[in-house]
């Protein structure tokens, strides 16, 4: 990391959005919440590993490979997890795949309306090192440079049993009390901030939008 | 010393229906999902929820009547219970009923619905505001025929008091009011399925359709205390329903057997017919269900 790419905006400018729009935004930049009481928080983490309800946002084309995990195939409600159609109440975001520019815009703004503690996966090579599409002009190739990501799940595409064993992986992570994406974003911000705006030029949107 | 009695008792009251409701909750999850040819989340799914929701760390607000509507919510779930006697002739479960509960069972019942839609209104999701214009009509229609039965109920045993309409109906099976005013009932069951939100009613929330309906924007401890209250308010209505109808109970495994059986009828509709649309719905709670509960007036 730079210094140069290490400039810090607080508070935050949001000078993507027009000038009468700003006051409807936080300027205010995320902060960390630090774990609680070691045996607390070992339960905590217990519920949490156990009731993980997807973003059911397809970013992707891995995103075909998690309708067969949601029916009656592989069922994953039995590990507690569930879809749940807005960023608020989720607590994993699955990157299905490929990343267009475009496509990250979009999940920034859902990244960051999801509440603490949140987790990342990637599924597919192309979240990895852009895969097939490494050198294309319109996708993103490493995903970690622009969010903090829990597991990686390597394929193309992965199929479900081996998005189940991530799903598995990521739940010893929480229940380890590593999984602290959020506040790894919040603490870096400047850093993953300056990333997204190298990559996308045409910044409409709030610096942070909780 | 009656009061702190009393109040331990209320306590204890309260905590039995809640666990008792989630864990309903859980095992007609895993039914449907049974149906569904699927295995399903654990019976115990609705309490990690709660711990979940509640160990969020951030959470965000959009103002003050935000924080008001999940509190509405769960106050209306809670006064619904607390005016209802959970078992008969029980000094634990007798809760706090009087002469005239009926009456404050039934405006608990709306009251929730709508703090719920004051709050979600100031959510400013579009998908809540669709989904309160449909969840306050839909509980207007069904309202009608739930009226209509109530009104019925209370000429036949000309008392408003629910701890009297059961003690009516304790001379044997042959004298609940399933069998005394079959129409009555029958208007309210159809007004039970509305109430309970499952499919084909189940036009408020509508996975997949608008989003989660009015707890789109909630989250953390807001989404938490709607989850308990959806545990407390499931084993209101289903102990409203035994006892208005279904003689009561004398003791809890009873009411936990009679309270089954009942919302087995909302997961047997639930599981067999799709969604209606909002329209569809109306039309269906202000047809047949209304003539029962008007039948039901004229004879009594």
């Amino acid at each position: 990391m730079k210094s140069t790419e290490n400039k810090i905006i607080h508070p935050l400018e949001n000078a993507g959005v027009p000038e009468d729009q700003r006051h409807l935004y936080c300027d205010a930049s995320p902060r960390p919440y630090p774990a609680l009481n070691k045996y607390v928080e070992r339960f905590l983490n217990w519920a949490r590993a156990n009731s993980l309800w997807i973003l059911g946002y397809g970013t992707g084309c891995g995103a075909i490979e998690l309708r067969p995990l949601l029916t009656s195939r592989f069922d994953i409600s039995q590990y507690g997890m569930n879809p749940r159609p807005t960023p608020r109440q989720s607590s994993v975001f699955i990157i299905g795949g490929y990343l267009s520019v475009k496509t990250l815009k979009r999940v920034i703004r859902s990244y960051e309306q999801m509440q603490n503690p949140k987790f990342v996966v990637g599924l597919g090579s192309c979240t990895v090192n852009g895969g097939m599409y490494w050198d294309s002009y319109n996708t993103v190739n490493r995903l970690d440079y622009y969010l903090p990501v829990d597991v990686y799940v390597a394929g193309c595409m992965p199929r479900p049993e081996a998005i189940i064993a991530g799903f598995e992986k990521l739940k010893s992570t929480i229940m380890a009390g590593q999984a602290e994406g959020a506040n790894e974003y919040a603490e870096r911000f400047d850093w993953y901030k300056s990333n997204q705006k190298k990559i996308i030029k045409d910044w409409d949107m709030p610096d942070y939008n909780w | 010393m009656y009061i702190a009695t009393k109040a331990f008792y209320l306590f204890v009251s309260i905590i039995v229906a809640l666990v008792w409701g989630l864990t309903v909750n859980g095992i007609v999850r895993k039914i449907v999902a049974r149906v569904h040819g699927r295995i399903g989340p654990p019976v115990w799914q609705p309490f990690i929820d709660i711990i979940k929701s509640n160990a969020k760390r951030s959470m965000i607000a959009h103002g003050v009547m935000f924080y008001f509507g999940p509190v509405f919510r769960f106050a209306g779930g809670l006064g619904t219970y607390v005016f209802i006697p959970a078992v008969f002739g029980s000094v634990v479960f007798e809760n706090l009923s009087f002469s005239g509960d009926l009456l404050l069972v039934m405006y608990f019942i709306f009251f929730g619905q709508l703090g719920m839609a004051l709050g979600a209104g100031e959510g400013g999701h579009p998908a809540s505001a669709i989904a309160v214009g449909r969840g306050l009509a839909q509980m207007t229609a069904f309202e009608l025929p739930f009226a209509l039965s109530i009104i019925s109920l209370a000429t036949q045993y000309n008392t408003l008091s629910i701890t009297d309409i059961v003690a009516a109906q304790q001379a044997g099976v042959m004298s609940w009011t399933v069998f005394t005013n079959p129409l009555a009932t029958f208007a309210a069951l159809f007004a039970l399925l509305g109430m309970n939100m499952h499919s084909p009613f189940d036009i408020v929330i509508a996975p997949q359709e608008i989003p989660l309906g009015p707890p789109t924007e909630y989250q953390g401890s807001l989404l938490g205390m709607l989850h308990t209250n959806r545990g407390i308010f499931v084993s209101a209505k289903l102990i409203l329903f035994m006892n208005l109808y279904f003689g009561g109970a004398l003791n809890l495994p009873i009411l936990m057997v009679k309270t089954f059986a009942i919302y087995m009828l909302s997961v047997v509709v639930g599981v067999a017919f799709p969604r209606f649309r909002a329209d569809q719905s109306i039309r269906f709670f202000l047809g047949v269900p209304t003539v029962l509960g008007i039948l039901a007036l004229l004879i009594q």
